[in-house]
């Protein structure tokens, strides 16, 4: 572990602490991370408690089973349940509630619904019943969609035609875009994703800084890279500066994966637009499989209804998705809403924000409920 | 699901596939080494694995690391690891 050390070391964590503090003057700054890997670490580690009460970090839309609408899991349902289909998914989403339940209670109920480890498995389940139809449920950001491109080259390089996919591949910068637009949250700079940047590089943030003033910093997973890529926000904000910054150069080329590009721009092609749960239709945001493989696309082999369905009443994942309410804050958050009953999707996911606070954060939300109880007495 | 779990590449398994056998914490298990087609991989070198594929080539430094961070993970690395058991990819 001689190589764990230096990234958890105390004394760095404290001087890192101390030169943000030194910054935090005046100003509030709000920094948004939109990876749940991120959101993760921040709640383990509970990082926002070693932050100046000045500096506060929002959690953004980073968890791709979370802003899946309960539409496209009703339609995925609808796909699982025709003659002849083999539904396979990653084990992510067989709790995501549907309209008329989840993948486990569909799977119960008799649906040939399988869990696969990765689209390739999918891929051999199709060898291996030629006379079913094998659809892959394709869910994830950039970090997932070379994957399931990949996957798509060697189908149709094998010519298998019993194999399709029905995508759901997000993009996140169009995500990033819907939230500065909107009126509803005002932000001072991004943490920006670790895994998904290793795809796409960290030129596509660039109208981040150029166009909306605001820096980007491209960080890693451990406590130290998210303290080093708040330091580094604040320095460039009290510099004047707003530019995108890799401090996860160790793992992130700034151009990206070039090969992994290459592939999904050969099999897929941006949507005209799409709906994201809490944000509503994004113009751009998401992945379709291109006519050259029309074949694998399960939308265009079945007749996927399409439905639109609103999100339950009492669940508010769409203003916890958009920074604008706290896990905690959030009327069901622990109580009718937890990870073995989940109501949203952001207590489904381990990535999800409710999720990682609900795991982690409990003791903290008992501190807000005796803060309020102090207020109110 | 968006986990990048170190893994160590201990063969080639089908180069014209572009599938090698790596070590994740003891499992080992095919995955696809296509997007790292321009890194030249080699056995010994350590990749981040997401979904069955590589990800990105990583150091042993980084992989020491990110093998610790997603451990502390508990549950949710137990069921990355299941996950991972139950691929077959060939």
């Amino acid at each position: 572990m001689k190589f764990v050390d230096e990234f958890r070391d105390p004394a760095a964590a404290r001087a890192l602490v101390k030169s943000i503090t030194e910054l935090a003057t005046g100003d509030e700054f709000k920094f948004m991370e939109v990876c749940g890997g991120h959101t993760h670490t921040i709640y383990r580690h509970g990082i926002e408690h070693l932050l100046p009460e000045s500096v506060e970090l929002v959690h953004g839309p980073g968890c791709p089973v979370c802003v899946i609408p309960m539409g496209r899991v009703d339609d995925a349902m609808w796909l699982a349940e025709q003659p002849g289909v083999i539904f396979t998914t990653f084990g992510d989403m067989m709790r995501v509630p549907g309209s008329q339940g989840s993948f486990f209670d569909a799977k119960a109920a008799g649906t040939d619904i399988r869990m696969v480890y990765s689209p390739l498995d999918s891929l051999k389940i199709a060898r291996q019943n030629p006379d079913k139809q094998v659809v892959f449920m394709a869910i994830g950001f950039e970090t997932t969609a070379p994957s399931t491109a990949m996957t798509m080259l060697r189908a149709a390089a094998a010519g298998l035609s019993n194999f399709s996919v029905f995508c759901n591949h997000v993009t996140i910068v169009p995500a990033i875009k819907a939230i500065l637009d909107s009126p509803d949250l005002r932000l001072d700079g991004f943490i920006g994703p670790g895994h998904v940047s290793t795809v796409i590089g960290c030129r596509p943030y660039e109208f981040i800084a150029r166009d909306y003033g605001k820096p980007v910093v491209v960080a890693g997973f451990e406590p130290l890279d998210i303290l080093q890529s708040i330091y580094m926000l604040m320095l460039q904000l009290s510099q004047g500066r707003s530019e995108v910054e890799n401090q996860y150069s160790r793992v992130v080329p700034w151009d990206g994966n070039l090969v992994a590009l290459k592939a999904i721009g050969e099999t897929m092609e941006l949507r005209p637009y799409f709906e994201w749960r809490g944000l509503g239709f994004i113009s751009h945001s998401a992945l379709q499989v291109r006519e050259k493989y029309a074949a694998m696309d399960a939308e265009r082999l079945f007749q996927v209804p399409g439905v639109r369905v609103a999100d339950p009443k009492a669940c508010q994942c769409g203003e916890v998705l958009k920074g604008v309410l706290k896990p905690w804050e959030c009327k069901v958050f622990g109580t009718a809403c937890t990870p073995e009953t989940p109501i949203g999707t952001c207590m489904v996911s381990p990535e999800g924000a409710c999720a990682a606070y609900y795991n982690f954060g409990r003791m903290n939300r008992t501190r807000v409920a005796e803060a309020a109880q102090a207020g109110r007495s | 699901m968006c986990l990048g779990i170190p893994g160590q590449v201990v063969d080639i398994v089908d180069a014209e596939q572009a599938l090698a056998k790596v070590d994740v914490n003891g499992v080992r298990r095919n995955i696809s080494v296509r997007l790292l087609t321009d890194d030249n991989l080699k056995i010994g070198d350590w990749v981040l694995v997401h979904v069955g594929f590589a990800m990105a080539k990583i150091d042993e430094r980084e992989a020491a690391m990110t093998l610790d961070q997603v451990q502390k993970m508990g549950a949710d690395y137990a069921n990355e690891i299941e996950a991972f058991n139950s691929s077959e990819i060939a």
